[in-house]
């Protein structure tokens, strides 16, 4: 299948192209930028007038609830959801259950996602047996015969300082990087939203800045003595951002990402106990909110993910603390991204969810280089439309987005240079 | 889209009483004024009057809890509806039972209005927006949230006895962080105009944020009931032992424990509330607790009254004047 792709802008920002050019596709790979090859004969031209032509999305985390919680979503479900959202590569944390430690779960993983043909997965192995911050989980043999491209604890904390240092020490010398979800448990408690203000007023168990800053700090430390490169998820405060810039202009080998909702919602947004707004870490103040904003525009936070957890109905009705945590979030991705055009340029804000995370995973995407895989996602940027959680194609309704006017429509999305959805 | 206001209905009338927050300072004085007039019926020989005849209202108490709930119950019985009591303990939630088939159970049964007391904050917003429309929900503590109609009776207690909110140096000594009590009061003393309102205690147990609620925070009791009209001492729950927030009953008596000497410090007719039950020897002490300047057992009384006037004013949505008996004395 020859494939061209006319009058569409195309923004790759790994080439640093923003510019109206033609796209041609032979053999699911990009064959040609511009100008047309010698002998190239074209079986379908898909028009992109007026749109946008970017490299795939590239999620940084995606939870698709399978194997394990087939009862909120599938791998067919959420890949077909993500997909029409752009996104085409999805990297999977190991919290599944079972848990993501054997190549027995990556194969199933793999052989769900073929089978569905949506999108392209990634996987973290497990950084910890069981995920129980005890042991160390086989994390050599998941690189080498699952493909797994880092670890992570997940959600779960490794309270114990010296096997968080082993662990890291072990994934340094695999060449795997760690993925970390920094929260210091014991601070956190069994609270549900940010320590302020509003949890303040509702009576909600709060979470302080500092279960987060103080895990971040060990976490540096750590990383500085062992020499690891980490990656730490969704940096929630403007303190925490600070701390990785440090870091980073210190010369640690350090990325973070943050969700788009964390870059659109603060705490004010729960609202009287909205469970939509349950989200771990907890959604923080304007003043976080804007500096995670600067933060991206600077890149000291490299990447944009999705968080993407889709729950069933029954997991966020009921009294806010008793609500499962998260937010359905592929298709609110791209649109709320397209929505920072004040603060970042439009080529930053592709970056973010392109080329940077496909750095931070280490795989070949993100970009339309010639001969590089044909995933690709053109948008129409000036079409929008309005959220509601019951059109959503993934299983999770669960968005506090609902009744947002987004601006942004996914027209197509091609997969290793074939059409996995179009409009 | 969110609906902020679901306690009040189109016209503004009292639809559910979930939080005191946001309510108009009229209402708060409705609240206070009928309650007036309900105080009466306990002292008439017949302790009725048929302004809920017909009407079924369900206790639902997911924690337990004597005097609120008997309180309730005994307001509804004044006011003649038929009442439930239903006490629901863990072995219904380990049943697998959820709050939302529990409820939909329930209404099936046909009840006009739910009380509810639940551990969870925001537990009484939820029912009140899955219940069927013409159920109302009265919100008996969630929570660390809220518990409307305490804050009620203690506006009530407050109003018998210094008359002017806008006058008035309010203390409330103890365990805000955790308090429904606290934030209810808190929002009510506020909207009735009280100029300075005071939480006391060490900052373990007043959250970092507390001055947002417009208050003033202090660490010694000493300062902070210096020239108080109103004391309110919070109960200090066991459990508050665990967890690092306070190193022994003992030691907080000794700081923050009201006994006689420290009630010295407080203006002369200062008043003592407690929104019980008393733990004596732990925040209060017992010649305290019983003295003169103690008003704890008509704050009881007064419950009883308020918790009518909530209820009639939500479930018969009419006023006083279309039921109006020997109990009117027109505000």
């Amino acid at each position: 299948m020859r494939i061209k792709i006319s009058n569409g802008l195309l923004i790759d920002p790994a080439n640093t192209i923003e510019a109206k050019h033609d796209i041609f596709i032979s053999e699911g790979r990009i064959a040609a930028i511009g100008k047309q090859p010698d002998g190239f004969t074209i079986d379908q031209t898909i028009d992109a007038t007026d749109c946008h032509v970017i490299p795939g999305i590239v999620d940084l985390r995606a939870r698709l609830r399978e194997p394990g919680l087939e009862n909120k979503a599938t791998i067919a479900s959420e890949t077909r959801a993500a997909a029409a959202s752009g996104i085409t590569t999805l990297c999977i944390p190991p919290d599944t259950t079972p848990v993501l430690e054997t190549t027995s779960v990556v194969e199933l993983i793999h052989q769900r996602a073929s089978e569905a043909g949506y999108a392209k997965l990634v996987t973290l192995a497990a950084l910890t047996a069981g995920l129980k911050g005890e042991h160390l989980s086989e994390m050599a043999m998941l690189k080498k015969y699952g493909n797994c491209v880092g670890v992570s604890n997940g959600l779960k904390p490794v309270t114990n300082n010296l096997v968080m240092r082993r662990a890291m020490e072990y994934a340094a010398s695999c060449g795997l990087t760690v993925f970390l979800h920094s929260e210091d448990e014991g601070l956190a408690g069994n609270g549900c939203a940010h320590e302020g203000a509003i949890s303040t007023r509702l009576g909600l168990a709060g979470i302080p800045e500092t279960a987060e800053t103080n895990a971040i700090s060990r976490d540096l430390l750590l990383v500085e003595q062992t020499g690891v490169r980490a990656h730490f998820c969704h940096i929630s405060s403007a303190r925490a951002a600070q701390m990785i810039a440090r870091a980073q202009y210190d010369g640690l080998p350090v990325t973070a990402d943050v969700t788009a909702h964390h870059l659109h919602l603060t705490e004010m947004d729960i609202g009287y106990f909205d469970s939509n707004c349950h989200v771990r870490p907890p959604f923080r103040t304007q003043r976080d909110k804007e500096a995670l904003i600067s933060s991206l525009a600077t890149g000291n936070i490299n990447a944009i993910c999705s968080d993407h957890e889709p729950h069933d109905a029954d997991a966020k009705l009921a009294p806010f603390g008793e609500t499962e945590a998260g937010i359905s979030a592929l298709e609110t991705l791209l649109p709320l991204a397209l929505r920072l055009s004040e603060e970042l340029s439009l080529s930053d804000v592709i970056d973010r969810l392109t080329n940077q995370p496909a750095k931070i995973l280490g795989i070949d995407a993100g970009t339309l280089s010639l001969g590089e895989k044909a995933d690709i996602c053109i948008y129409n940027p000036t079409i929008s439309w309005q959220m509601k959680a019951s059109n959503l194609l993934s299983a999770g309704k669960n968005s506090p987005f609902e009744g947002w006017e987004l601006k942004g429509k996914v027209m197509h999305t091609l997969l290793d240079g074939k059409v996995v959805y179009s409009a | 889209m969110k609906r902020h206001d679901i306690q009040l209905d189109q016209e503004g009338r009292l639809r559910h009483f979930l939080t005191i927050e946001g309510l108009k300072k009229q209402m708060l004085l409705d609240i206070l004024d009928n309650a007036e007039n309900f105080t009466s019926v306990g002292n008439q020989q017949v302790k009725k009057v048929p302004l809920l005849r017909g009407k079924t209202i369900a206790n639902l108490f997911f924690e337990a809890s004597t005097r609120t709930r008997t309180t309730f119950e005994l307001a509804a019985k004044r006011m003649s509806a038929d009442v439930l009591n239903i006490n629901i303990n863990t072995s219904a939630t380990t049943k697998g039972e959820s709050l939302l088939d529990m409820l939909r159970n329930l209404e099936a049964m046909q009840v006009d209005m739910f009380v509810v007391r639940h551990k969870t904050s925001g537990a009484a917003h939820f029912i009140a927006q899955h219940v069927a429309p013409h159920i109302s929900v009265i919100n008996a503590g969630d929570g660390s949230h809220a518990h409307p109609t305490q804050a009620m009776l203690d506006m009530f207690t407050i109003r018998r006895y210094k008359q002017d909110f806008t006058k008035l140096t309010v203390a409330i000594v103890g365990d805000i962080m955790h308090s429904r009590v606290a934030r209810s009061q808190i929002h009510a003393l506020n909207t009735l105009g009280v100029p300075e309102i005071r939480v006391i205690g060490p900052q373990t147990i007043i959250p970092n944020e507390a001055a947002q609620l417009g208050v003033h925070v202090y660490h010694d009791m000493h300062q902070g009931i210096q020239n108080a009209d109103v004391v309110i001492m919070l109960r200090l729950q066991r459990e508050r032992m665990e967890g690092a927030l306070l190193p022994s009953e003992h030691e907080y008596f000794n700081m923050f424990g009201l006994t006689e000497e420290k009630l010295k410090l407080a203006k002369p007719d200062a008043i003592v509330m407690h929104p019980g039950p008393i733990n004596r020897g732990v925040e209060i002490e017992s010649s305290v607790a019983d003295g003169p300047q103690s008003v704890i057992l008509e704050q009881v009384t007064y419950g009883i009254a308020v918790r009518m006037a909530v209820m009639s004013m939500v479930l018969g949505r009419s006023s006083l004047t279309e039921n109006q008996g020997s109990q009117t004395d027109a505000n």
